[in-house]
């Protein structure tokens, strides 16, 4: 779970409104609305940083919260947007550029 | 509009966040429409790096939606970086374009670049009338081919049909080839005076007795512009509405940099040339204008009977003279829905 690295799913549309990310699909028009947790991780979902690098240098300094409990919210919720192909994880870094879409 | 969806939108109006920016990338085109409002001279478009400032800058307001028009885009020899780096930067990006120079390289292009929706113009199903209309014999056969190039890639078509004195009882037979296409198409009766002022295109307009036999179609009936309008004395929630989203939450670049609230809406607000967009968007003393006004402020219309249910164009009424007037044109189509429903009641009431 240490090694898991996340990427942003292709064909989406992102921007963060008012603080909340909005994701929209190219092929069928449905939306996203992040929350505050939700946004970040997609931020930071580059394809190459690993979920635990993201979870000790993104959440955990904004959320009371340890590191190895983190880690498990935030697979569980990510394994929710690969559902929707929002993201994708696997245990190999994206072999394509760091910078995606959201980028700002 | 779905629930999220409006949630979004009600969030970008809370936070004045120009959510949806029609970027017209060039006022060049291969087609000489009669109804045309644009000058098809280039006076200095903006350079591709210019572009692409101007995409870092809409990222950073908070842009989402983005529409890329003309023009002609497919003249622009940068449009697939432009697209390219659009996408990069997350914008949903739609397209709108005559399709003339699309073939299926150019349909697969669009298709990669992750587009999510084209729209093309159709005035008619019939040859003799849709080119008389764009001037260029052929546009209609190359534009349906265009049509059947991006369906095939895979992209959403949307056909649009403006409906014009020439053209006014054509649009059954451009929803049916619509149909046969698989896309979507809308009918606007909206012809807008040129973005100079010249309001000579105007008389172009359906004339009222043709929109009322049009407005009497019960197939267009959940059509907006043909609903039976509301009537009777508004509500504060109307009143206290703002007129559009022009300039709230939308805006619109011309090719040269300005920027206006919308493209309907020519008020000079500024030229990302000369002025960062974020001044440009939260300083210009043109967008506070827009954005103080309010249904109650509008001193003809805030008394209409129909003020509730109008389509009345902020922009079109700027045109005119006034951006607190009325849009004559809304004005007329209001009365004429309403004339529709009158007589659509008459004929239940004697059945």
């Amino acid at each position: 779970m240490n090694e898991i690295v996340v990427t942003r799913g292709e064909r989406l549309a992102a921007r963060r409104v008012a603080g909340e990310m909005v994701i929209l699909s190219a092929d069928d028009s449905s939306l996203y609305v992040l929350n505050e947790l939700g946004s970040m991780l997609w931020e930071a979902a580059d394809g190459r940083t690993t979920l635990r690098q993201i979870v000790e240098t993104v959440v955990c300094p904004e959320f009371d919260i340890d590191a190895d409990t983190a880690v498990g919210d935030a697979l569980d919720f990510l394994q929710q947007l690969e559902a929707f192909g929002i993201v994708s994880l696997s245990s190999q870094p994206h072999s394509g550029p760091a910078e995606g879409i959201g980028e700002r | 509009m779905g629930d999220l969806m409006q949630y979004v939108w009600d969030r970008a109006l809370e936070h004045n966040v120009p959510l949806s920016v029609q970027f017209d990338l060039t006022y060049r085109c291969n087609e000489r429409c009669i109804h045309c409002y644009l000058d098809h001279d280039d006076h200095g478009e903006l350079t591709t790096t210019e572009v692409f400032a101007a995409l870092d800058q809409l990222a950073a307001a908070g842009t989402l939606f983005l529409i890329f028009s003309g023009g002609e885009l497919l003249l622009r020899r940068d449009l697939f970086e432009i697209l390219d780096y659009a996408r990069r930067h997350g914008f949903d990006v739609k397209l709108k374009t005559n399709g003339i120079l699309l073939r299926q390289a150019e349909a697969e292009q669009i298709r990669a670049h992750g587009v999510r929706e084209v729209q093309l113009s159709v005035y008619s199903h019939r040859p003799e009338v849709h080119d008389a209309i764009t001037k260029v014999p052929g546009s209609l056969e190359r534009t349906i081919a265009a049509v059947k190039l991006l369906r095939a890639s895979g992209l959403r078509v949307l056909i649009a049909n403006v409906l014009m004195q020439g053209n006014a009882f054509d649009y059954p037979g451009v929803r049916a080839l619509a149909a046969e296409l698989g896309v979507e198409s809308t009918i606007d009766p909206t012809i807008t005076p040129m973005m100079d002022g010249s309001t000579s295109v105007l008389s172009l307009r359906v004339p009222q007795p043709q929109l009322l036999q049009i407005f009497r179609d019960r197939s267009l009936v959940p059509d907006d512009f043909c609903a039976p309008p509301l009537s009777g004395a508004p509500d504060v929630d109307t009143l206290e509405a703002m007129p559009c989203s022009a300039g709230h939450t939308a805006c619109y670049i011309s090719p040269y940099g300005d920027v206006y609230p919308c493209v309907q809406f020519p008020l000079p607000t500024g030229n990302i040339r000369q002025t960062p967009f974020h001044d440009i968007w939260h300083r210009s003393p043109g967008f506070a204008e827009v954005r103080s006004i309010r249904v109650a402020d509008l001193p003809t219309c805030s008394s209409c009977g129909f003020v509730s249910s109008c389509t009345r164009c902020p922009g079109l009424a700027y045109m005119e003279g006034n951006m607190r007037g009325p849009s004559s044109a809304d004005c007329e189509k209001s009365k004429t829905r309403a004339a529709a429903g009158a007589a659509a009641s008459q004929i239940q009431e004697s059945a």
